[in-house]
């Protein structure tokens, strides 16, 4: 164990650089958070649970994160294909369907949930063929799942290529040269070194959704108990003047997410650890 | 090192007093989203106005976005000469804040409202569904189209207007208006975000058999979409929707503007402003504009937020706080 301070570092500038670090971070994540909880703060337990444990923002917890959880789902599943065929394979117009991944990224949240609530709607270029089988999307929660479904994408898509392309395709072929079954490749090869990035672009795709809230709105429908996301109950309060009591609807986001977050990355750890790959596939965390 | 620090602050201060000498004479004017047109149109005239008034020129600054969110900004330190608004209570919320005065309404004349609008129904090409009142609009298999009700001024001026009128009807009561005003909420499919949202729900995406809205609201959707597109029910009784201005108090007292704060205001009365509002789909406050553009402005009855809910400092908690009427319709389920 090296001493945390003083000499004995091999790199020079520790204490400058971890300085700026919690400086920074301080500055911009926990000053936030930490008037976050002090406005909650301002109410009694009885009244914070009141409000925390209302009908309807039971309901919405349900309904923001149960849609995360499955537009994250969905994203693991296809960003994976999406990454792969990105890194493994080359083709006409890659380049511009590379740049298309990070679109989500930069187009404004309202335009795309206005854009997507036109294409799902019955009569737009989607929706007209959706609607007459009976499924509604658009003003309906599989809206919410389509919207938060686009914004996640990015995340799970940008965080997988650099450890695909860590994976060196000799690696597949050493593995078929020793005879194992393309199944038994992807099972026991190539899995174990995709699992980490996998989870860590779950994750950020999750929380990512979990506060969005420009391009829901447009899309949800906004109904009570059916299609209200958590965010709009905390504008709800904030039209109210209530600003307390929006914190601490905030609060309750911010604990069910960190809760989430922890169980998460203590599923990467056990997987790192599992299979051995943590340092080497270059996983964040 | 400290003197170059300490010349520098003098010079920053220097610098920091001579510059009010140097600003030009402006006002800020935070607004609520959809006033963007009206503004665009009315700050030229005022600017020609104070000119022949007063010599001055005068730079006029608009702000627009979600009422209450600009008003949460006005409360916080956004530095707004005056406010316009499309809703009594968020002035009321400045007042309570002690930014303008507390009888701001009766600092100018016709509750500090220059002009007013008032719900309207829109219905498809040729009204199919025969909506002619507010009773076609809880039958079954109509479907209603209206913003946030809790979330939005357009939504909540909606809601008012539809308790408001089965307040009204013979046997009305709280009970029976809300069991109403719960019959429309169930035909309505979705809530959309804002007003703007509702009707391009409406029209573009063909969701829904009538819009409730604004009357201003109707004109731009015929500039949008046309004039053959929709058709415009007036109901037999309708809501009267008040837009209320006030000047932001400690910011003309520091910034100095108060006498620019006050004629701008003002001006918004005057024959030119009130014909502005006229141009604007707005129903003038002058009797004379309104009877020039009679043909825009068909005669219908309404009610006031005060008369009926006794102002929106009693709507606003009754209807629209957590555990409101709008509340209890979807606790009851």
């Amino acid at each position: 164990m090296r001493p945390l301070f003083g000499p004995g570092r091999l790199l020079p500038g520790f204490r400058l650089s971890l300085g700026c670090a919690v400086l920074y971070l301080s500055l911009i994540v926990l000053l936030p958070l930490s008037g976050l909880v002090f406005k909650a703060s301002q109410l009694s337990l009885a009244a914070f649970w009141d409000i925390a444990s209302g009908e309807r923002a039971l309901a919405s917890y349900r309904v923001t994160f149960g849609a995360s959880l499955l537009a994250a789902s969905i994203n693991a599943v296809f960003g994976l294909i999406v990454a792969w065929v990105l890194v493994r394979y080359s083709f006409p117009g890659k380049r511009v369907i590379d740049a298309l991944v990070d679109l989500p990224f930069a187009l404004p949240t309202a335009v795309a949930g206005i854009t997507l609530a036109t294409l799902y709607a019955g009569n737009g270029w989607i929706g007209r063929y959706l609607e007459p089988l009976g499924l509604k999307i658009a003003f309906a929660p599989p809206g919410i799942v389509v919207a938060l479904t686009f914004i996640g994408l990015p995340f799970v898509v940008r965080t997988l290529q650099p450890v695909i392309e860590d994976i060196e395709p000799e690696v597949e072929e050493a593995a078929a040269s020793l005879g194992a079954s393309r199944l038994q490749t992807f099972v026991r090869v190539l899995w174990p070194a995709l699992l980490p990035a996998l989870l860590t672009g779950f994750t950020l795709a999750f929380s990512r959704s979990i506060g969005e809230y420009g391009s829901v709105i447009f899309i949800a429908g906004n109904m009570p108990l059916i299609s209200e996301i958590t965010p709009l109950l905390i504008i709800s309060k904030l039209e109210q003047y209530d600003v307390v009591g929006a914190t601490a609807l905030a609060v309750v986001m911010l604990l069910i997410s960190f809760v989430m977050l922890f169980v998460v990355n203590g599923l990467q750890w056990w997987a790192a650890t599992r299979h051995g790959t943590g340092a080497a596939d270059g996983a964040p965390r | 090192m400290s003197r170059f620090i300490r010349q520098l602050c003098a010079t920053l201060a220097l610098g920091l007093c001579a510059l009010p000498a140097l600003a030009q004479l402006s006002l800020l004017n935070v607004s609520y989203d959809v006033a963007r047109d009206f503004y665009k149109d009315y700050n030229p005239l005022f600017q020609k106005h104070w000119k022949a008034l007063s010599g001055e020129s005068v730079e006029l600054k608009q702000s627009h976005a979600g009422s209450s969110k600009q008003v949460r900004a006005v409360a916080d330190g956004l530095e707004a000469d005056v406010v316009t608004m499309n809703q009594a209570s968020d002035v009321d919320f400045l007042a309570e804040k002690g930014l303008v005065a507390k009888d701001y309404a009766r600092r100018f004349p016709n509750n500090a409202s220059p002009y007013t609008s008032t719900m309207v129904f829109i219905v498809r090409k040729d009204n199919p569904k025969a909506i002619r009142d507010w009773p076609d609009l809880v039958k079954p298999g109509v479907q209603v189209i209206l913003p946030h009700p809790k979330n939005t001024g357009n939504g909540r001026y909606t809601y008012l207007a539809a308790w408001g009128f089965a307040l009204r009807q013979p046997g009305g009561n709280e009970r029976t208006a809300q069991e109403f005003v719960a019959r429309l909420l169930q035909n309505a499919p979705l809530f959309a975000a804002g007003g703007r949202d509702a009707t391009t729900t409406f029209m573009q995406r063909r969701i829904g058999d009538v819009l409730v809205s604004f009357e201003s609201e109707a004109e731009l959707i015929a500039r949008e979409f046309g004039k053959g597109e929709f058709t415009v029910v007036y109901p037999s009784l309708s809501i009267l929707t008040e837009f209320p201005v006030a000047i932001v108090n400690p910011v003309v007292d520091k910034k100095g503007t108060r006498k620019l704060a006050q004629a701008y205001l003002e001006y918004l009365w005057s024959p030119a402003g009130q014909e502005n509002a006229a141009q604007n789909y707005l129903r003038p406050r002058s009797p004379e504009i309104l009877k020039k553009y009679a043909e825009q402005f068909p005669p219908v009855r309404t009610f006031t937020v005060d008369e009926v809910f006794g102002g929106w400092n009693k709507a606003f908690p009754a209807h629209f706080k957590d555990g409101g009427s709008f509340d209890q319709i979807y606790q009851k389920k």
